[in-house]
């Protein structure tokens, strides 16, 4: 099985070491995971926002990057999302309906593990208060349900709170963090209110795009809460500390 | 439909969201039906049987809703109602105001419907020497208080017992200055003067939650028993029904019965259910007129994507789960159909690209999904407010271009190959010393940039740019 490393422009662009931790997650499991260098963006942004003739190009970019491999799997469940129901439209758009090949081959990191791999416990080592919160399109796209769950509650030495309303939105939206910024950040720091309250040191979710939304409002709080993917917390062992 | 002088959403939001008072009121309520909906749609193991029925019936109906209203005309005609075809608010106000007018009538008492919010009814019957009273309570405190309604259920959510204390005191007759805020006090104050509405009103105006049409029969579905009272006191009953209220058969009433009072009240079953089928000689009304009304709805219809808006029960399950309508409030979306449904339906029924707070409203959403999961009847709200963005965009194009569509061609350019995106990421590198702050675990963070950026920093720290891509790392440590 030739798998491919998604690794999306955000964490390539931002956040490498989600991007590293996944390579050495996966190596550590056993899958060789592959990196095709062609690959720049999901084109989210793009759909989102209503430029779909702008985000033909990008899919077409996407299309033949992924091309010839088995399985994608990406530390995103909103880029996963977007694979899978949005491509669609953007091949409609394109007149093109090779652009949605990809649609069926993507895996949101907790999907591939659990669901391809068929493990829970990865082997992860991370002491520390936690508190997990379900991003939007891993909940509610792709139905992940409580798999991010289980592999955290196989972490060794994690102590893991639970979040109050934590199937609420985090308010980051992409684009709409910027356009309506004000009603993102209302969100937000409720978000952060519930996170503070659990006295977590760390919240981790599945997409650092809604990590670096709360983490935002939470630094600006001085609240001393750090904000880390799922991957980043089932790549460490003890052999880290 | 569109309130006047409301401004784009973003702005109406600001101004909301600084209301500290108005917050509190929604958080409240809407926590409150949240969960009681949670609650009663989790005692019905076949919930998404009922989901996917109740779209099923509306999505046949629509694809054959010329049959099914011509079918409605014919039953009602047969019970001795007058049936007027309406095609936009204008034609409805008109209609009911030459009715009253021909029966000498200047006062009429209402039935809380959204069809008649919609065309604007009171407003459009006061210029004709018509007052109508509005005998729901929520829709009373709001008459009563100068004021819009912001939800599609509890139009005065926005108002706590306080403030309806003091509007009572201020505009009502049979509300004293020993009033208390006491939730019975209230009622009983808002009971005595609706009394003497339905006694003297010789005119109802309502709406309809469904009409059937095999068998020309309306139905309103309710909770205080104001509106048995006006559909059976007055002598003249107008109801207004929205072009896709049609079901084709009584028995599909048995689906939406169940959806609608769960997902809207949190009951099992609402207290009044009201159904008549046309005028029965010595009994209720004795002259019934029936409003078919277009306003938008035929777009609506012809947008593929968009067209499964027109199977909303208006149950405002998708306000009540929604985080921006929970701390915007419903003003802000600049008209009766507020929250989720309110940012699809009212672009699909104006159109995009007229006026920019329309045009706004596809955006006033972060793609959350809770509204999808909580409608009734499966609208795929994510999808259509995508949809109408395209169409937002589409209708800009050719146009000045701003700053918005500029970035985006940009972005797509070097995102369309992996060398032009390699290229931005070594510019950014080089801001990698950026930032005084540090965020916790070490990292470099961004606390001030000029705008667009400010748009992010003016309340969220930002991660400074990493020294090297996650790109440049595989090239350097994996690439064999």
């Amino acid at each position: 099985m030739r798998v491919a490393l998604l690794v999306t422009c955000i964490n390539d662009t931002l956040f490498p070491e989600t991007g590293k931790a996944v390579v050495r997650l996966l190596r550590r499991l056993g899958v060789e995971v592959e990196f095709p260098e062609a690959q720049t963006c999901c084109a989210q942004p793009m759909v989102n926002t209503g430029y779909l003739d702008e985000a033909v190009p990008v899919v077409r970019a996407f299309t033949r990057a992924f091309d010839g491999y088995d399985a994608i799997v990406t530390p995103s469940g909103s880029c996963a999302g977007s694979v899978r129901h949005q491509h669609a439209i953007v091949a409609r758009r394109g007149g093109d309906e090779r652009l949605g090949a990809a649609s069926s081959k993507v895996f949101e990191l907790s999907e591939f593990l659990v669901d391809v791999l068929g493990v829970e416990d990865v082997g992860a080592y991370f002491p520390h208060r936690v508190v997990y919160h379900p991003t939007c399109h891993s909940l509610r796209m792709l139905r992940v349900g409580d798999r991010p769950l289980r592999l955290l509650r196989a972490v060794r030495g994690i102590d893991l709170a639970e979040l109050p309303a934590a199937e609420e939105c985090c308010g980051f939206g992409g684009t709409f963090a910027a356009k309506n910024a004000d009603t993102s950040v209302a969100m937000g720091a409720d978000k952060a209110r519930h996170v503070r309250g659990t006295g977590a040191e760390v919240v981790v979710a599945g997409d650092n795009s809604c990590l670096m939304h709360i983490g935002g409002l939470l630094s600006r709080q001085r609240s001393g809460v750090r904000v880390m993917h799922l991957a980043d917390v089932l790549a460490a062992t003890e052999e880290d500390r | 439909m569109t309130f006047l002088g409301i401004p784009p959403f973003p702005e109406a939001a600001r101004t909301a969201l600084g209301d500290t008072q108005l917050r509190h009121n929604l958080a409240h309520a809407t926590a409150t039906i949240r969960g009681k909906r949670a609650a009663v749609v989790a005692e019905v193991p076949e919930w998404e049987e009922l989901r996917l029925a109740g779209a099923a019936i509306k999505d046949n109906t629509l694809r054959h809703l010329d049959e099914h209203l011509v079918r409605l005309e014919r039953s009602l005609t047969e019970r001795g109602v007058t049936v007027h075809w309406a095609t936009d608010a204008a034609e409805a106000c008109d209609t009911i105001g030459r009715i009253a007018r021909s029966h000498g009538i200047t006062e009429v008492v209402k039935v809380k419907s959204m069809a008649t919010q919609e065309i604007g009814l009171n407003e459009a019957l006061a210029a004709q020497g018509v007052t109508a009273w509005e005998t729901d309570l929520a829709e009373l405190i709001v008459q009563l208080g100068d004021d819009l309604p912001s939800h599609i259920l509890v139009p005065a959510i926005h108002r706590n017992r306080a403030e309806i204390r003091e509007i009572f005191r201020a505009r009502m007759d049979t509300a004293g200055p020993e009033l208390t805020d006491e939730p019975a006090d209230l009622a009983a104050a808002a009971r005595r003067h609706l009394r003497q509405k339905f006694l003297s009103a010789k005119m109802a105006v309502s709406g309809a939650n469904f009409a059937v049409a095999d068998s020309g029969t309306l139905v309103v579905v309710e909770s205080e028993g104001n509106g048995r009272m006006c559909l059976t006191l007055p002598e003249v009953l107008v109801s207004v029904v929205g072009i896709e209220k049609v079901v084709p058969t009584w028995s599909d009433l048995d689906v939406f019965l169940q959806l609608l009072p769960r997902s809207s009240t949190g009951e099992r079953m609402n207290p009044y259910t009201s159904t008549w089928s046309g005028v029965t000689a010595g009994d209720g009304p004795q002259e019934m007129h029936v409003i078919l009304l277009d306003n938008g709805r035929t777009r609506a219809l012809a947008d593929e994507i968009g067209r499964q808006a027109l199977r909303c029960i208006r149950c405002s399950a998708c306000l009540n789960v929604c985080p921006v309508y929970e701390r915007t409030g419903g003003h802000a979306y600049g008209s009766v159909y507020p929250g989720p449904i309110g940012a699809i339906l009212n672009p699909l029924l104006n159109g995009v690209g007229a006026d920019a707070q329309t045009d706004s409203l596809p955006y006033a959403s972060s793609l959350c999904g809770a509204c999808f999961d909580a409608c009734p009847v499966r609208i795929d709200i994510p999808e259509v407010l995508v949809h109408l963005r395209a169409e937002v965009v589409d209708a800009r194009r050719g146009a000045r271009p701003h700053a918005e569509a500029v970035a985006m061609k940009a972005a797509a350019w070097t995102l369309g190959k992996s060398g032009r995106l390699r290229f931005a990421q070594r510019v950014s590198a080089l801001f990698s010393r950026l930032g005084r702050r540090r965020l916790p675990g070490g990292r470099r963070a961004i606390a001030r940039l000029p705008w667009p950026g400010s748009l992010w920093t003016d309340a969220r720290d930002l991660p400074a740019p990493p020294r090297e891509s996650f790109r440049r790392w595989w090239q350097r440590h994996e690439r064999s």
